[in-house]
């Protein structure tokens, strides 16, 4: 049997390793226990992947998708429905991290590609990840290393390289850039054909001896002929590397830090937390499955609830799910992928290579409204088949007082928990409409309205912004 | 009723996917124009003629009205030094001024909060649409953003109609301030205070609000009559922004382009139609901009992305007339079959934000550009 603690707990889980579970789905989970569904979610090829052919019978816009809201569609599909929560969480982190936007880049398949490679990878070595990324075309195109020429580099990637994707500011010199660049000299793409009259094309990475630049590099106080596979070797065994590794795992899994360009002068909220992961990236050579294994399993993590700001992909996804209306191909995914949009979050068309501002920056009045009115509409109405499950649910309860109700639906959006004053005000809406009865035809009529008004609100809470 | 504040105002209306400048400004007495346009080119006989050479596009009667009136300026060959052709980044550079970089920040966002430093009024800047627009994304600055004016508020999505101000009094409490739950819960409780308060405001916007002009039925005319309510309502707002399109015709382009006129054209008539039978408007100016013009040798059925294009600016106090110059469309004149641009955008915004609206303009476009005598 298992008790409340452990489905609250397992609720911390899904939300933080995926997109959120449902009453039934964190009950199941709970009793397979905590670590068990831990090395579920690291070990996600146990599981189907989704199934494309069906999806692309039913959207045939998806495959190859041209352009937004389709190819984000997609996406928004695949966190919905996915059976490997945490592969596609991984491939948003990835997404965050290494932003790269359909702004500059103007080839929404190869961004399409990117989360896919993503998805194939993102559990595994950070050194396999970084190489993949730096022969990524969608990469290689946003960040100009197509102009990275011997004797006339382009820093761009080279820069972001060091200062977004690994080590962070602070931890190399300009002479480092420069050098790291010339070693990517030679790493392009082909065929570029432009875009008018005939479309879009995909790229393939191509490497051209002839422009690589093969002479001695001085990196990081090394010297050598390096190539970019070298420069990588060298970056993901830097501390630096671990640490800022480190601690946007953290931001992203754990809770809320300061934002990234202010890390080399903000300490951690939580240095303790961040050795702990250090040490598994250096035990484990940078292994992403190990560090998030440490993670999930440590105090740190399970004590960290509702202490991260969700994002408008968390927000939207997850709402989705527990509203449960898009568990198949139907239309409708295109408008949640707006809707990540309209709160702040365009997925695959991030501001710029410095990505998305997180934690509070994600909330200004316009995003509120949006969040609040999206949660508040779908949870409110009780015709969605998952509002539907949960009336259901709390029918089998029976007749409930004004507490049991507000307790009982916090249970099932979560659980969720909440300030004294957010619940006074539910008590206050519960105590003003009476509990929920069952008895006669009215009564349940009545019932299922203040359940529906009560999910809203919990909904249009300032706790619901917190994952 | 009258308008009791004085300060400026301006809306900005976004023709998103480019917009045909030769087939809105149609340089109807050059053969080089009719030779390059075999298929979507315009006939002589059809335009709508506003000097010897140039003519307005046969949809655009109204705004030739308010021309004949003296108070439309056309903004020729706008543009940027090599334009990327890309719909995304030529948007972003209009958006973010910065052409070399992927810029963060939006011109208008900046100019909000230069125009509200305290950010005293959320209804500083009023964006029409769904999202805001990279434009006016600022952080720290508050932008309301209104898909539309009758059914925007808080929890306006709860389909328990009866409720609903018995739910916003909850929200109200839900978000007031609560000691010793930390800055993240205060600044929600202070963003969900401001929206709700901004939403009270702007709702009694249509109350107020009754007018002859019948609007169009068109998400433009909708939202240009939603901007004039919120204006004659006088609530501070003094950056408006909306958009409409998309004008991205590489096919079939005669019939699109002529709805999407037909449809901007009535619109912008009835709106300041709409200003004049409430006898206001003197500060009020549209600016209306594309990010790029299309090519000068049309596909065979529509046209495809070119560089140089137009901008309008229209009001009661703008001097109307030709600002910059028509591009030369002389072939050997052309860059890879485009017009080149001979106006840099940022002249314009920095004449908007200057000459109108009194703020410095240089942190805002970044950097000196030439301004005009349009206001």
């Amino acid at each position: 049997m298992t008790n409340r603690e452990e489905i609250a707990l397992m609720g911390h889980l899904m939300r933080r390793a995926g997109f959120g579970g449902t009453h039934d789905e964190l009950v199941d989970k709970a009793g397979r226990g905590y670590e068990a569904t831990v090395e579920d979610l690291l070990n996600p090829e146990q599981f189907e992947p989704v199934d494309e052919e069906l999806l692309y019978r039913f959207m045939p816009g998806y495959e190859g998708a041209l352009g937004p809201p389709l190819n984000q569609a997609d996406w928004v599909y695949r966190m919905i429905n996915t059976e490997r929560p945490l592969e596609e969480k991984m491939a948003l982190f990835w997404h965050q991290l290494f932003a790269t936007g359909n702004s500059k880049v103007d080839n929404p398949p190869e961004l399409t590609q990117q989360i896919a490679m993503f998805r194939r990878v993102g559990l595994g070595k950070f050194r396999d990840i970084l190489i993949e990324l730096a022969q990524n075309p969608a990469m290689i195109f946003w960040l100009d290393n197509n102009g990275n020429h011997r004797g006339a580099i382009n820093e761009n990637w080279g820069r972001e390289l060091l200062e977004l994707f690994s080590m962070g500011v602070g931890n190399y010199s300009e002479d480092d850039i420069k050098e790291a660049s010339r070693a990517f000299t030679g790493w392009t793409i082909g065929p570029k054909i432009p875009r008018n009259p005939l479309g879009r094309f995909y790229w393939n990475f191509e490497y051209r001896a002839e422009d690589h630049d093969d002479g001695e590099k001085t990196f990081l106080g090394h010297r050598g002929n390096f190539n970019g596979q070298d420069i990588i070797n060298l970056v993901v065994d830097q501390p630096a590397t671990a640490r800022f590794l480190s601690r946007h795992l953290y931001n992203f899994f754990v809770a809320d830090e300061p934002q990234v360009p202010s890390w080399n002068i903000t300490p951690p909220n939580d240095p303790d937390a961040i050795d702990q992961l250090v040490a598994a990236y250096n035990e484990s050579d940078g292994d992403i499955r190990f560090m998030l294994r440490v993670l999930f399993n440590s105090d740190f993590f399970k004590q960290a609830r509702f202490s991260r700001v969700k994002s408008p992909a968390e927000l939207v996804i997850s709402t989705a799910r527990m509203a449960g209306n898009f568990s198949q191909p139907r239309p409708g995914f295109n408008s949640l992928a707006f809707e990540c949009a309209y709160q702040g979050q365009e997925l695959l068309n991030p501001p710029s290579v410095e990505s998305w501002h997180t934690g509070s920056e994600w909330i200004d009045g316009g995003a509120l409204v949006r969040r609040v009115n999206f949660a508040a509409g779908l949870l409110g109405d009780v015709s969605l088949p998952g509002v539907r499950s949960m009336v259901d649910t709390l029918r089998e309860r029976g007749n409930l007082g004004p507490d049991g109700l507000v307790e009982a639906c916090l249970e099932l959006v979560g659980p969720l928990e909440v300030s004294e004053g957010t619940r006074e005000e539910l008590l206050e809406q519960a105590r003003s409409d009476g509990g929920i009865r069952w008895d006669t035809a009215e009564d349940c009529a009545a019932s299922e309205k203040r359940i529906g008004v009560m999910l809203a609100l919990i909904a249009a809470s300032r706790d619901f912004q917190f994952a | 009723m009258t308008t009791t504040t004085k300060d400026p105002v301006v809306v900005v209306l976004q023709m998103t996917g480019a917009n045909d400048y030769l087939n809105t400004v149609i340089p109807f007495t050059n053969g080089h124009y009719h030779d390059a346009r075999p298929k979507v080119g315009i006939a002589a006989d059809k335009v709508i003629p506003i000097n010897d050479e140039l003519g307005f596009n046969p949809q655009m009667g109204r705004i030739k009205t308010l021309w004949d009136e003296g108070k439309v300026a056309i903004i020729h060959g706008i543009g940027y030094e090599n334009s990327p052709r890309s719909h995304f980044r030529s948007m972003d550079i209009w958006h973010t001024c910065e052409p070399d970089i992927v810029g963060t920040e939006g011109w208008a966002g900046r100019v909000i909060r230069d125009l509200d430093p305290r950010g005293e009024n959320v209804l500083k800047g009023v964006n029409f649409g769904q999202g805001l627009p990279r434009a006016l994304a600022l952080r720290g600055t508050p932008v309301t953003s209104v898909s539309s004016l009758e059914s925007y508020g808080v929890l306006s999505s709860v389909p328990v109609e009866a409720e609903r101000d018995q739910l916003l009094d909850r929200f109200a409490r839900m978000y007031s301030p609560t000691v010793g739950t930390g800055p993240v819960m205060d600044y929600l409780g202070q963003t969900g205070r401001d929206a709700l308060k901004g939403a009270d405001i702007i709702r009694s916007a249509p109350e107020q609000y009754s007018s002859t002009v019948e609007y169009a039925d068109t998400p433009i005319a909708k939202y240009l009559r939603d901007i004039a309510q919120v204006y004659l309502a006088d609530l501070g707002t003094q950056l408006f922004y909306t958009q409409h399109g998309s004008f991205d015709s590489h096919f079939n382009q005669p019939p699109m382009h002529t709805k999407l006129w037909t449809d901007i054209s009535s619109a912008i008539g009835d709106f300041f139609d709409d200003l004049a039978e409430h006898d206001t408007g003197d500060n009020l100016i549209m600016v209306l901009f594309t990010e790029f013009g299309r090519r000068v040798k049309d596909n065979g059925t529509g046209t495809d992305h070119g560089a140089g294009g137009a901008a309008f600016v229209i009001g009661n106090q703008v001097k109307g007339g030709h600002y910059s110059a028509y591009p030369s469309l002389r072939p050997d004149d052309l860059t890879q079959g485009d017009l080149e641009p001979n106006y840099d955008f940022r002249g314009l915004y920095a004449t908007v934000i200057e000459k109108w609206l009194g703020l410095d303009s240089v942190p805002i476009v970044g950097g000196n550009f030439e301004q005009l005598d349009f206001v």
